[in-house]
């Protein structure tokens, strides 16, 4: 709010012809079934599908019962069915079951399948198995993209992070070059393309690839920049707790498909409410970049403003009062209401986060960040751990650890498994292997300092065949160099100053000035850079695979000078609503305009809860 | 002009002409001469095969292939068995059907390319006769055998044979017979003595060309046109019938006075033809019967055989060749002697005009008088179409092109194209390349089809040059020429494979449209896997590749290449090849190699095929993930004994892995099962399944007080653990006299903070200040604050001289408790004076404790909430 721009920053392109594109593809699918059907929607795709069409727009296409892909025996009566899924084998095994079934009693019914955004080879192969590839029609809808907002795009993909960076499995890197493709075919071509990371140069090259197989058009780019990034570049930022208020509300009430359910004690009724989370929402756009101390301060001043708004009703006469009425009046309800269910849900925030625990957990925290009291902060998570106060902070903590501390010492990760195995079941011996496997949370090798691994992890990256060991067993032998990068990258400001929360310097904010993130420091700094020149050193701690390449198009700076300043940054695997923040912010103060698009939104739970091993 | 007409013949009212196609350039010692014969349409390839009948195993049958001028292809001995017929497919194949049934196929180079049988029955009755016939379908093959069956087949690429009904009272082979193809159907016309039958997919039937007496005799030879539409018979007694194909209708009967049956009969007509006839030859005769009864005879000096086309028929003699038509009615226009028509004057006005002649004027205000120029130029180019002299070619060109000046708005289209094709139909025409072409026939045939002819006779060099010449898009012309080359440079066996790999991608390059895997596919059917392999590397799509690396066995390859592709479906699809290719053991090893598509079966086998995913990981010697198989699998196993046998599993493979802290986690986690089993049964105390913490909990909760301590002893559950758990459980249920006791057991390992905290929680402020005392100095300010107790706090935080924690009562003060906050106002004062030396160390807490502070705004925020709500 009391940030002034150094440039203006230029308009983003208008992203809400993707949904357009996916609304009618969708339509011309349904209409290659004609006829009544019922619908069969997977799970997770009903709020993506909320988002693009109503069931109205369903209905007008002869779509007559919808349910929701549950696993179970279908009850429907319908002599045509059609499931729209993701390209899932248990969800393909289930739709043999339904077909399997109904040829018992010699039951004739016509079968679509569409998959989005695209399908696998192995769930035809799945169906060739069980015998009925012949029964079903197949489809793709190419629903690649759902605009969250105005800047946010979301593949809403969040299994990409598991299935790529847990199990290899590299299926979904064509799905985001054909999504980075898609864009480019609309909004592109771009002037250049920065990447770090393994995942991130595959769907680069997949993106080429298909640049080259179709067809180039010339036309007025309204993107410049591109950069791509894999989230393992950067676990440390997705851990840490949020503060900054649209984080803040994703951590606590889980923010889903750009909508929020705010339950009775933030609506002080006895219903839960859906809301919207966009710039469409005057009060939560002008609070959701800010760190929570301002949010209060901010409320205040509108419901101040609000109240004064409705005053002026006092003391006019009926002609004016007729046009307050019709004018004025229904925007302030509207706001009034957003008011005060942001009131309610700073207070519900307030509630769980006022305690003692929340602020000793900062201060936890952001000591792991500086690397100071380590022996502190141990007792600390183990208190956490033993109290049971949480399997997933827990584990948060456990995780921020190591990687700050580039692992656990033997004794620590022993004693700290052991007591959270006596927390949580022996069980999760599997989530500690998926960690360890990812590097999330690791054990010192005996007698390796920092310096050792550095080096050893620079030996790594020139000898080839290591190379090769490397990314095979993709992150097993992969170490945090966190230390050096923060020091690096001045990651953990001075600490010998206040930082004044209200007036940010740096992107530091969205963590109470504690941490700039990583991922935004290296966007910034690679941006300022122009590529990665002078940067050698850090992305040899991270491991490499990063890369510039300047796009086919002549850049002619006149101009596009607007069109330059608009960068897209892709994260694969996954980004929070923090880090969108800080680009904001980084935005703001560069005269950038940054587009985030990531493969799902997530933080520190669900990224988490995607690596917990006991419910496989 | 008159040498033009002179060698025109009168036929009713149309002309007969036969124009010199070639001076055959072979030299054939015996010319045609007892060989069997086969030249294609289209001015298509001859083959011939000289005494057919011989089978003497020294002196074999010499085999020859040649162009239409009479270049050899090819000649080579036949070795096979003997031929009753040769034939030519559409393509330019050249099927050689033996008597035994069986037909081999060979290239115009006379490389054998496969062979097909015409069905069983043949080996034991021979092939008498064979006829090869081309249709919509593709090239057709009819056989009669010498038990009197007919077999077809309408298309030798899809080969489906047709065995034909039985045709009542025939011995041996019929007089004669022809193939028809009509309504999409093939049927077979037959004459065996004076009955004339038509046999079909079901059926013999008699049938009777109407108008045709018995009295004219029987059916001595017959013939279809070109496009299946009409039909010649001859009898014995000389009376040609013609008529429709189908039989019903009559065209003429002409008697030609001859008996003897000809050679050859054939039909030469043309679209929109004038004058239809029927060309009969004999050893020295040629005869064409009009259809208006009149003929035309010409002499013959040696063999020829008659090749039928679209619009004439082709004479080919062991010297010459050359083309019989009827010449076309534009041409008759123009050329007949005292025309008079546009295109006649027209001509005549371009000659005067290049003799500087005034009269050209005259001619030309002739054709514009009747405002006829515009045709007359469509004439001279049309006509220049069908001329097969370049010179007569030219000035009728020339002509229109004259013509062509005195109009304002002609489209020059036609002529512009016809000048194209005509450069096009000359070099083609050329003896070297030998493809007789009309301008007709082309249309028919297209540039496309002419383009693959020029090709499969490897004139590459001209291919390329007519579709640059012709602007044809590079995927449909000279891609498609380079592919072929490419196809054939792969054969050639005396270059090496390195050499072959480079001028193949020299030429090619990257030409759109030409994909090296096919190249490399050719490669490989001609065993040349190296070059293959060579090839495939100049494929820029990796996933290209794969299908003929599997074909090729080169499955290590193939799966590296798909990896590189990055699609991971096709990485899938090569997996589950190798699944059903090799055993399991090389399967194995092969993923090993390759992790992307490792864990990519992984992920299917985890969904699919657990078993599977077991023996992956033993093939490994990966002890570690089989253990937490095991494990997994532990959780899915209801049963309790089930359940520890995996464990025990997974504990064995622990141990193989020498994960020490698994096998003691796994090991407790097997005693805790038991030790809750044991429970249940004894209490019922339902605890199965759950973690140590919630068992402990449960126990204390149940008042079993004993069994908890006994794990808490058994597991070496952590003091500070422990001492929580007991703390709330002993706090919920309110036994605050059992808290106390404990509290004293010995020192609190927690400290004595939550004590206070815990009992404020359960809302005991009375017991919570109990313990107040107990608390450390550091937590004394929170125990304070916690129950509430402002002043002990503001005692203890003064006597700490702590700021922050003065700050922080000063936080939880009201306006009434005005006498504390004197009093930490004072002391903040205090300190002030000495706060140098505190300030080392406070800064570092300052940064905390503001971004903690959202919560200090909290009373204004309510109050605010009240405003609006």
């Amino acid at each position: 709010m009391a940030h002034s721009a150094r440039r203006d920053s230029p308009e983003l392109p208008d992203f809400s012809i993707l949904k357009r594109l996916a609304r009618d593809q969708l339509i011309y699918l349904l209409e290659q079934l004609p006829g009544k059907k019922d619908l069969f929607i997977e799970a997770d795709l009903m709020s993506p599908l909320d988002r693009i069409a109503n069931v109205s727009t369903l209905k007008q296409h002869e779509v007559d019962k919808l349910y929701k892909v549950e696993h179970k025996p279908v009850i429907s009566t319908s002599d045509q069915l059609c499931f729209l899924i993701r390209p899932r084998i248990q969800t393909v095994k289930w739709i043999c079951d339904v077909v399997n079934a109904d040829k018992v009693p010699g039951k004739s019914r016509r079968y679509k399948i569409i998959f989005t955004p695209q399908k696998f080879y192995a769930c035809e192969a799945v169906l060739e198995e069980q015998g009925i590839f012949g029964d079903v029609t197949i489809d793709e809808w190419p629903f690649y993209l759902l605009p969250l907002d105005d800047d946010i795009i979301s593949l809403e993909l969040p299994e990409f992070f598991q299935d790529n960076f847990l199990a290899g499995d590299q299926r979904w890197v064509r799905t985001a070059g054909s999504a980075l493709h898609l864009l480019y075919s609309l909004y592109g071509p771009f002037s250049k393309v920065y990447g770090i990371g393994r995942c991130s140069k595959m769907a680069y090259e997949s993106w080429r690839e298909q640049v080259e197989e179709g067809e180039q058009k010339a036309r007025q780019a309204e993107i410049g920049n591109v950069f791509l990034i894999d989230r393992d570049v950067d676990f440390v930022t997705p851990l840490c707790s949020q503060v900054v208020y649209e984080g803040l509300v994703d951590d606590i009430f889980r923010i889903k498909c750009g909508c929020v359910e705010f339950g009775p004690d933030v609506t002080s009724s006895d219903k839960s409410v859906k809301v919207m989370l966009n710039s469409q929402d005057k009060v939560f756009s002008e609070i959701r970049n800010e760190h929570f101390s301002n949010v209060f301060g901010f409320l205040s001043q509108k419901a101040r403003n609000l109240q004064t708004a409705y005053d002026k009703r006092r003391g006019m006469d009926i002609k004016q009062m007729k046009a307050f009425v019709s004018e004025e009046l229904k925007g302030l309800k509207q706001e009034h209401r957003l008011l005060s269910l942001h009131i309610g849900a700073s207070e519900s925030i307030m509630k769980k986060k006022t305690k003692q625990d929340f602020q000793e957990l900062l201060k936890t925290e952001h000591l792991l960040l500086e690397g100071f009291e380590i022996r502190e902060c141990i007792s600390y998570i183990e208190e956490h751990i033993n109290r049971q106060v949480s399997m997933v902070e827990s584990l948060r903590l456990l995780c921020l650890l190591s990687i700050t501390e580039n692992g656990l010492l033997p004794k620590d990760y022993r004693s700290l498994k052991a007591q959270y195995l006596q927390s949580y079941g022996v069980d999760h011996l599997l989530t500690f292997s998926n960690l360890r496997q990812l590097g999330l949370l690791v054990e010192q090798q005996p007698g390796e300092t920092l310096t050792v691994m550095e080096s050893k992890v620079g030996k790594l990256v020139n000898d080839k065949t290591a190379g090769k060991l490397t990314d095979a067993f993709s992150s097993l032998a992969k170490k945090s160099n966190f230390r050096a990068l923060s020091r690096k990258l001045n990651l953990v400001p001075k600490m010998d100053e206040e930082y004044d929360l209200r007036v940010p310097r740096d992107m530091a904010y969205i963590f109470s000035g504690a941490y700039i993130p990583l991922s935004c420091k290296l966007i910034e700094q690679v941006l300022e850079r122009d590529g990665w020149m002078g940067l050698e050193e850090v992305t040899r701690l991270l491991n490499g695979h990063e890369f510039a390449v300047t796009g086919s198009s002549g850049v002619d700076s006149k101009g596009k000078n607007d069109t330059q300043r608009i960068i897209l940054v892709m994260f694969l695997g996954g980004c929070t609503y923090s880090e969108i923040s800080a680009l904001r912010f980084l935005g703001r103060e560069k005269g950038y305009k940054f587009i985030v698009v990531t493969t799902a939104i997530t933080n520190s739970s669900r990224l988490l809860e995607a690596l917990l091993g006991n419910h496989v | 002009m008159a040498f033009i007409t002179a060698s025109w013949n009168p036929l009713g009212d149309a002309f007969y002409r036969k124009t010199e196609l070639y001076e055959m350039s072979w030299s054939l010692r015996d010319g045609l001469r007892d060989s069997l014969v086969a030249a294609a349409p289209y001015g298509g390839p001859i083959a011939l095969l000289r005494e057919p009948q011989r089978r003497s195993p020294s002196s074999r049958p010499q085999l020859e292939i040649y162009s239409a001028s009479g270049g050899a292809f090819a000649s080579f001995p036949w070795k096979s068995g003997p031929v009753v017929q040769l034939g030519w497919t559409v393509s330019d194949e050249l099927l050689c059907i033996q008597e035994d049934g069986t037909v081999l196929i060979y290239d115009l180079f006379g490389s054998f390319k496969r062979h097909f049988s015409m069905g069983q029955e043949v080996v034991q009755s021979q092939v008498l006769e064979a006829k090869v016939f081309h249709s919509p379908y593709g090239t057709g093959i009819a056989i009669v055998t010498s038990s009197s069956r007919f077999t077809l087949a309408t298309n030798i690429d899809d080969l489906k044979l047709r065995r034909l009904p039985e045709v009542p009272g025939l011995q041996g082979k019929p007089s004669c017979w022809v193939v028809l193809t009509q309504d999409r159907q093939t049927k077979v016309l037959l004459s065996n003595g004076p009955e004339l039958f038509i046999l079909d997919n079901t059926s013999c039937t008699v049938v009777c060309p109407s108008g045709l007496s018995p009295q004219d005799g029987s059916i001595v030879h017959m013939s279809v046109s070109f496009s299946y539409k009409y039909l010649a018979l001859l009898t014995d007694t000389g009376h040609l019938w013609t008529g429709l194909s189908t039989l019903q209708e009559k065209l003429s009967e002409v008697d030609t006075k001859k008996t003897t049956v000809p050679k050859q009969m054939l039909w030469c007509r043309r679209p929109k033809s004038q004058q239809p006839s029927v060309v009969l030859m004999w050893d020295r005769l040629l005869l064409v019967v009009g259809v208006c009864n009149e003929t035309i005879q010409y002499p013959i000096e040696d063999p020829c055989v008659l090749v039928g086309e679209m619009d004439g028929v082709r004479i080919i003699s062991s010297s010459n060749q050359e083309l019989l038509q009827e010449v076309p009615l534009v041409c008759q226009d123009i050329f007949k002697i005292a025309s008079m028509a546009p295109g006649a004057l027209l001509l005549e006005a371009h000659r005067e005009y290049e003799k500087s002649s005034q009269k050209a004027d005259e001619y030309l205000r002739e054709i514009k008088e009747q405002s006829m120029l515009g045709e007359a130029v469509r004439q001279c180019v049309e006509a220049a179409g069908h001329e097969y002299d370049t010179n007569t070619q030219k000035s009728l060109m020339r002509a229109a092109s004259f013509g062509k000046c005195f109009l304002t708005d002609f489209s020059p289209d036609q002529f512009v194209t016809t000048c194209r094709e005509l450069r096009v139909l000359n070099a083609v025409r050329d003896s070297s390349v030998g493809l007789p072409l009309t301008h007709t026939q082309f249309k028919q045939l297209t540039l496309q089809v002419l383009i693959d002819r020029l090709v499969y006779r490897q004139f590459y060099p001209l291919a390329i040059e007519i579709c640059r010449y012709l602007k044809i898009p590079d995927y449909q012309g000279v891609s498609r020429v380079l592919k072929h080359w490419a196809s054939c440079k792969v054969q050639q066996k005396d270059l090496t494979d390195d050499a072959i790999a480079r001028a193949v991608c020299v030429k090619v390059g990257d030409s759109p449209g030409v994909s090296y895997s096919d190249i490399a596919a050719k490669a490989y059917e001609c065993g040349r896997a190296e070059l293959a392999i060579k090839l495939l590397d100049f494929e820029a799509r990796s996933g290209e590749q794969v299908p003929l690396l599997l074909k090729m066995k080169r499955s290590q390859l193939a799966l590296s290449k798909a990896v590189e592709s990055g699609d991971t479906d096709l990485v899938y699809t090569v997996v589950s090849y190798l699944k059903n290719e090799m055993n399991r053991g090389d399967f194995f090893m092969t993923l090993r190699n390759q992790p992307v598509a490792l864990s990519l079966y992984r992920q299917f086998c985890k969904l699919q095929e657990q078993e599977t995913l077991k023996d992956l990981y033993n093939q490994d010697d990966d002890h570690q993930e089989l253990a937490n198989y095991y494990v997994t699998a532990s959780y899915r196993e209801k049963r309790l004994e089930g359940r520890l046998s995996l464990l025990q599993s997974a504990v064995d493979e622990y141990n193989k892995a020498k994960n020490e802290f698994a096998v003691k986690a796994t090991e407790d986690e097997m005693r805790l099962l038991r030790f809750q089993r044991k429970l249940d049964d004894e209490k019922g105390a339902g605890l199965l399944g759950l973690s140590l913490q919630v068992t402990m909990e449960t126990l204390l909760s149940l008042g079993l007080h004993k069994q908890a301590e006994q794990l808490y002893k058994d597991f070496r559950v952590p003091d500070k653990r422990y001492w929580w758990l007991k703390l709330k459980s002993l706090a919920e249920k309110e036994e605050w006299d059992e808290l106390e006791k404990f509290s004293k057991s010995k020192k609190s390992p927690i400290g004595y903070l939550a004590f206070v905290e815990v009992c404020i929680k359960c809302n005991n402020k009375y017991e919570a200040k109990k313990y107040v005392s107990k608390v450390t100095p550091e937590q004394k300010v929170k125990a304070h604050l916690a129950v509430g107790d402002l002043e002990g706090a503001a005692d203890a935080a003064i006597e700490r001289r702590n700021e922050a924690e003065m700050g922080a009562v000063l936080s939880r003060c009201s306006p009434s408790n005005s006498l504390v906050i004197e009093r930490l106002n004072r002391a903040r004062a205090a300190i002030a004076k000495n706060f140098d030396s505190i300030h080392t160390q406070a800064p570092h807490l300052d940064r905390r404790t503001s971004c903690c502070c959202p919560f200090t705004i909290k009373a204004s925020v309510c109050s605010i909430a009240g405003v609006i709500l």
